[in-house]
């Protein structure tokens, strides 16, 4: 793509939106390695590391939304591509350990050694190597969505019986990563990493960096998605999901419409899965649990679904509040919160935040247009009206 | 692949002994039915007489369990889906206006070009003054010019209506499939819809199906009257609607 179709038609939240994202992707790092530890300006680097997931969490939403607000194919199973990401990089990190794990095994990684693996599972092989496990994040989740959405969309299975195909292929995912003998590491998943790309995961200056990708990816993913939706392409993506059939009889091939862009979101739930890993330390099965993938939604649901903007600030403003009563004597009731957050967003906001204050901007518009035209005809002025 | 050895008629569009049963109910039976090419046929009969049905096995949309369904003498249509059959040049507005709500007018109209409908062709495509031109001219027949910012979904019903048949115009069709187009529509309206509909016809065969009598009348084409899934009777307007049958299932005496 050439930075022409990258650039096109940035309108003013789209700048304010990267503007802000590059801010805080190079200030929070200078100010967590630059400033002196306890300063009031200081970002700790717990901190650093919290907002390098929420980073992580809005490339994912803006996955869904790409698919959910513009196509209206709701995945409820998209934390699987999140988390097969996060494999393929906790899969290269794991190689990274090499003897310097508990048994001292060069090659297998620990649990591969307490299973008693004689050798080196062959889709092991490769990932000792950084641009084969980057590869693999795309990959992986991109042939697994071609895969599904092939068979899926060709099928015509839409709404909601899609959805619980998507929430039926995360479980099956999950209870597959669970055993053992899949060569994951089951139940523990992939932990004790050491090195990434030869600095140490732990070290403030890599957290630092990782944030500091992890903001540059999601500006990528956004000028991406709004490259799709600006397009020609996405006006058809917007023609499916309001009126599929009618496109279908316009002579569009709706499935392969679909399986392009659920491809793609793939793809880039992946990154934000890869991005995720090194930053949280660890990946198990729990990320494939259907819930999460419900989660996402709701962050998209809350932000507005049909505008990245909002799908990228629901993801934040939803996980901070995650964050915020999970941490406090609120803790057990979160689940609760977030259910009721849901529906309160669905009967109150049913546009989201961002949908909302557009909706509320665009009203206040009209009217100031509607005065001013008024005004004009009282005072005489005014053209005639053109007969519509 | 669906090509068949040969032409065997000279109709645009041809359907032969066609049954389509939805569990057990015979919805189209044993329907014969030909188009010539240049021709308009209007097409009336009761609620439930397959008129409906007929559009989507032409179309598509719906597979015949038997019969022939041929378009240009050549092309088995019973064996093609929806967007094969829209790209062979068949167009059609169905019975509800169906356009994209959220969407301007011009990009209604954009989206419906005969164009390329590839995905990387809509990925990156760009205007030309081709096209422009194209959308310029289906805008003035169909009266929308200075709409043309609008949302279709704030148009009044009679306007979608017609910015449906300037998305067929956009599209190009050989055949033009129209599913009571002047359903809800001002005496106004419907006048202008025939003269709009006649106009097309100079260039472009046309199906319409309509229960709005003036207005077929106005059409003055020749009229089918489906009845039960088959044809009851076939002719002139005065003929049709004299015919004693006719008048016992639909016209009412």
């Amino acid at each position: 793509m050439t930075p022409h179709v990258l650039t096109r038609s940035l309108d003013r939240s789209a700048t304010i939106f990267i503007l802000i994202v590059a801010g805080l992707g190079v200030l929070i790092p200078l100010s967590n390695l630059l400033l002196p530890a306890g300063s009031a300006l200081q970002v700790p680097t717990y901190l650093v590391a919290l907002f390098g997931k929420y980073a992580c969490y809005a490339i994912l939403a803006l996955s869904i939304d790409l698919i959910w607000g513009y196509c209206g194919i709701l995945s409820l199973g998209h934390g699987a591509f999140f988390a097969l990401g996060g494999y393929a990089m906790g899969m290269y990190l794991m190689r990274q350990i090499g003897s310097r794990g508990v048994y001292g095994n060069p090659i297998l990684p620990d649990f591969m050694v307490f299973l008693n693996y004689p050798k080196l599972p062959w889709y092991w092989h490769g990932f000792d190597m950084f641009w084969f496990a980057a590869l693999m994040v795309l990959l992986v989740p991109g042939l697994l969505a071609f895969c599904f959405g092939w068979l899926a969309f060709r099928s015509r299975v839409t709404g909601v019986y899609l959805s619980i195909i998507t929430q039926a292929m995360t479980y099956a995912l999950l209870l597959a990563f669970f055993r053992n003998d899949f060569g994951f590491g089951g139940n523990n998943g992939l932990t004790d990493f050491k090195d990434i790309l030869g600095f140490n995961v732990q070290a403030d200056g890599t957290r630092a960096a990782l944030f500091a990708l992890s903001c540059l990816a999601l500006i990528l993913t956004f000028l991406i998605c709004r490259a799709v939706v600006t397009s020609k392409l996405g006006k058809v993506l917007i023609a499916i999901r309001d009126a599929e059939s009618r496109t279908r009889f316009l002579g569009y091939r709706v499935e392969s419409y679909k399986l392009f862009v659920f491809t793609l979101s793939a793809c880039m739930a992946g990154v934000a899965g890869a991005l995720y890993v090194p930053q949280v330390g660890i990946i198990n099965p729990s990320e494939f649990a259907p819930g999460n993938s419900i989660e996402a939604v709701i962050w998209v649901a809350v932000g507005g679904r049909g505008t990245l903007v909002g799908a990228a600030l629901g993801a934040v403003v939803v996980n901070y509040a995650k964050t915020f009563f999970t941490s406090g004597p609120l803790a057990p009731y979160w689940l609760f919160m977030l259910g009721a957050l849901f529906i309160l967003v669905t009967l109150l906001l049913p546009k989201g935040i961002i949908g909302t204050f557009n909706a509320w901007r665009e009203s206040r518009k009209a009217t100031e247009a509607a005065n001013a035209e008024s005004a004009a005809l009282e005072d005489g002025v005014g053209e005639p009206k053109p007969a519509e | 692949m669906s090509v068949m050895e040969g032409r065997t008629t000279s109709a645009l569009l041809y359907l032969d002994g066609v049954h389509v049963s939805f569990d057990g109910f015979h919805a189209i039976n044993n329907l014969s039915l030909t188009l010539e090419p240049g021709e308009m046929r209007a097409i009336i009969g009761p609620n439930g007489a397959g008129k409906t049905t007929m559009m989507d096995i032409i179309t598509g949309k719906t597979k015949p369990d038997e019969g022939t369904v041929l378009f240009d003498g050549m092309t088995d249509l019973t064996r093609l889906d929806e967007t094969r059959i829209a790209e062979l040049g068949i167009g059609r507005k169905f019975q509800k206006p169906t356009v994209f709500e959220s969407q301007t007018i011009e990009d209604n109209l954009l989206l419906a070009l005969n164009v390329d409908h590839s995905v990387r062709g809509t990925l990156f495509w760009r205007g030309n003054g081709a096209e422009a031109e194209r959308i310029d001219r289906v805008l003035e027949t169909i009266r929308l010019t200075n709409a043309r910012n609008r949302l279709a979904g704030s148009l009044s019903h009679g306007q979608k209506q017609w910015l449906e048949i300037g998305m067929l115009l956009a599209q190009d069709p050989k055949l033009l499939l129209v599913d009571e187009p002047v359903a809800g529509m001002t005496d106004v309206e419907t006048h202008q819809t025939a003269e709009l509909l006649k106009e097309i016809n100079k260039e472009k065969t046309v199906m319409v199906v309509e229960h709005d009598m003036t207005f077929v009348r106005e059409l003055g084409v020749k009229v089918t009257c489906l009845h039960e899934g088959t044809v009851l009777a076939e002719g002139t307007i005065d003929q049709v609607s004299s015919n004693e049958r006719v008048i016992e299932v639909y016209l009412g005496r």
